[in-house]
């Protein structure tokens, strides 16, 4: 295909998954937005203040960032897994297969798509806690890209679950035992500073640690972590993730016999 | 003239160690209208499958148009529109989205691609339903946006598997109309069929499949001379209460109430109308049954499942 051609086939994945995902916009703008602004009120306003200054910020002040990844990694991902698992799940997955569409270009308009809604859930969240709390961006360089690859990341991540199911249950096992888990003990709610030594070495073997800490320093300018390496680990983990996948497409996975 | 699909020594064997296709050749040419018929199970739709991307094959050789699928896939495909045996679109998006969508994978931009989806959709009958989600429409409508979809970018060679099964026959001979059509003005057409009447009305060319094996790979007309018996209809000006018994050929009284005899190649239907005459019924009209693939078809599998049986006691 020309290069034209690609660019037209790769945004007609994107507008198709932004359709999809604003359709249906009651299951996937609507709940982390009220999910959202009740840990705002329940953990940052009514308990935050009892709780103080956590890294020299108040506590409402510490955990937005930290809620606004959360709610990042939660829709990116779960934006590629349940869209291409209903596409193999419905058989039309195969009119892309059909199609002369090259799989990097698959693999980059869904990514892209799980983007769109991940970092789209991400500025309505971001707005919400404004009316909670003042916001002061320290470095928007570290945000953007820190929040832009933890998005790419998890919709990797995403894709290759879906393409590794074979039934509804299978889309929903990575996202409740272990992003979630992974989510919540990666310093969102706390800093590892007030971990024992034994599970802070244990919550640097955490990936999501060091995103939510490279997106809290690109606002609070604080971290548990050097930022530069939560950016180069996540960057190890695209590459990583992004050549399983092709892979997977390549053979054809769970979508040919 | 060049061919619009080739196929060499095509194999594929699953996962599980089935051996769906054993080796098969098979070639259409550039404009032809062509059926790959067989029971199921056979090996059609890997066959199809295989040329279409769906299936892997495991060895073997396919071009389209002259485009290796192995060193020229895009190209390849490019030239292929595909009608599946199964609906395989997203039931919640509307009708013109999933024509659109379809020429984006291929390239075609969507002021480009709207045209098409018009035009295709309007031929089809759907350009009313084009704003209506996929999963409220007919049986029957489901199966023209297929064939709208498979359309959109305008292929030179269209497959359809079973694209008229469960479809009424008055929308199954809108539907053959509608391919001939297509076919008269330049779109190669291959297509697998339950209905073998569909394939003696519509195709030039066939090719019968078993057991992962071509039975046959020959034109209509070569197929249907080796049938040694055809049968006649004769509708008859009042209708008989039983078959009449006739000397030289066999007869019975169909569904429809009507005379069907069975008359051997060569032998003529002179001898027929005497008898009928002197037995005092008329005959109003006559025509051929239309379904004699049938009769061939069945035989030849027939014969083949005997072979195999017959292998396989040898090898016991």
């Amino acid at each position: 295909m020309r290069l034209d051609a690609l660019w037209v086939a790769f945004y007609t994945i994107v507008l198709r998954e932004i359709r999809r995902f604003t359709r249906i916009w009651p299951q996937t703008l609507l709940p982390p937005a009220v999910t959202m602004t009740l840990y705002f009120i329940i953990f940052g306003n009514l308990i935050g203040s009892r709780i103080g200054e956590m890294g020299g910020f108040n506590y409402m002040q510490f955990i937005v960032p930290g809620l606004i990844m959360m709610a990042v990694i939660t829709n990116s991902y779960a934006n590629v897994v349940s869209s291409f698992f209903s596409m193999k799940f419905q058989r039309s997955i195969e009119e892309l297969l059909v199609s002369p569409v090259p799989n990097w270009v698959i693999l980059a308009g869904y990514v892209t798509g799980g983007m769109a809604r991940g970092l789209g859930i991400g500025v309505i969240v971001t707005v919400l806690s404004l009316a909670f709390t003042q916001l002061s961006i320290h470095s928007l360089p570290m945000v953007v890209v820190t929040v832009f690859l933890t998005s790419a990341l998890f919709a990797l991540g995403g894709f290759i679950n879906a393409m590794l199911a074979t039934k509804f249950d299978d889309i929903s096992i990575v996202p409740t035992f272990v992003l979630t888990p992974l989510t919540y003990l990666g310093g969102v709610f706390y800093s590892i500073d007030l971990l024992p030594g034994f599970w802070q070495g244990v919550s640097m073997a955490n990936p999501i640690l060091y995103m939510v800490n490279g997106f809290r320093f690109g606002i609070l300018g604080v971290s548990d972590v050097n930022p530069f390496v939560s950016l180069g680990m996540i960057l190890v983990f695209i590459v990583v993730l992004a050549f399983i996948a092709l892979r997977m497409l390549e053979r054809g996975k769970g979508i040919r016999h | 003239m060049t061919n619009a699909l080739e196929i060499e020594g095509l194999t594929k064997t699953y996962g599980d160690g089935f051996q769906a296709l054993k080796g098969i050749d098979l070639h259409v040419r550039e404009g032809d209208f062509f059926a790959l018929l067989g029971p199921n199970g056979a090996g059609k739709s890997t066959t199809l499958g295989i040329v279409c991307s769906l299936v892997n094959k495991t060895a073997g050789k396919v071009r389209v148009f002259g485009h290796d699928i192995d060193t020229n896939l895009a190209d390849a495909k490019l030239n292929l529109g595909v009608v599946p045996q199964e609906f395989n679109f997203n039931q919640f998006e509307k009708v013109f989205d999933i024509v659109t969508t379809q020429a984006g994978y291929y390239g075609i931009p969507l002021g480009r691609a709207s045209d098409s989806a018009e035009k295709y959709l309007k031929k089809l009958g759907l350009w009313d339903k084009r704003n209506t989600p996929a999963r409220m429409l007919s049986g029957g409508m489901k199966r023209r946006l297929m064939i709208a979809r498979a359309l959109v970018h305008e292929p030179k060679l269209l497959i359809l598997d079973e694209p008229t099964a469960g479809v009424d026959i008055e929308l199954r001979r809108s539907m053959w109309t509608f391919l001939e059509e297509m076919n008269r003005e330049g779109t190669t057409i291959i297509l697998t069929t339950h209905y073998l009447e569909e394939a003696e009305a519509l195709c030039r060319n066939i090719a019968i499949i078993d057991h992962g094996k071509i039975l046959r790979h020959t034109s209509k007309r070569d197929l249907l001379q080796q049938l040694s018996v055809e049968t006649f209809i004769l509708d008859t000006e009042k209708e008989l209460s039983g078959a009449p018994e006739l000397e030289g050929v066999t007869c019975r009284i169909n569904d429809e109430g009507a005379l069907e005899v069975d008359v051997e190649k060569g032998q003529g239907l002179n001898t027929v109308f005497v008898q009928l005459e002197e037995l005092g019924i008329k005959v109003v009209s006559m025509r051929t049954k239309a379904n004699r693939l049938e009769e061939l078809f069945i035989r030849m599998v027939a014969e083949n499942a005997a072979e195999a049986r017959k292998n396989m006691e040898g090898v016991a």
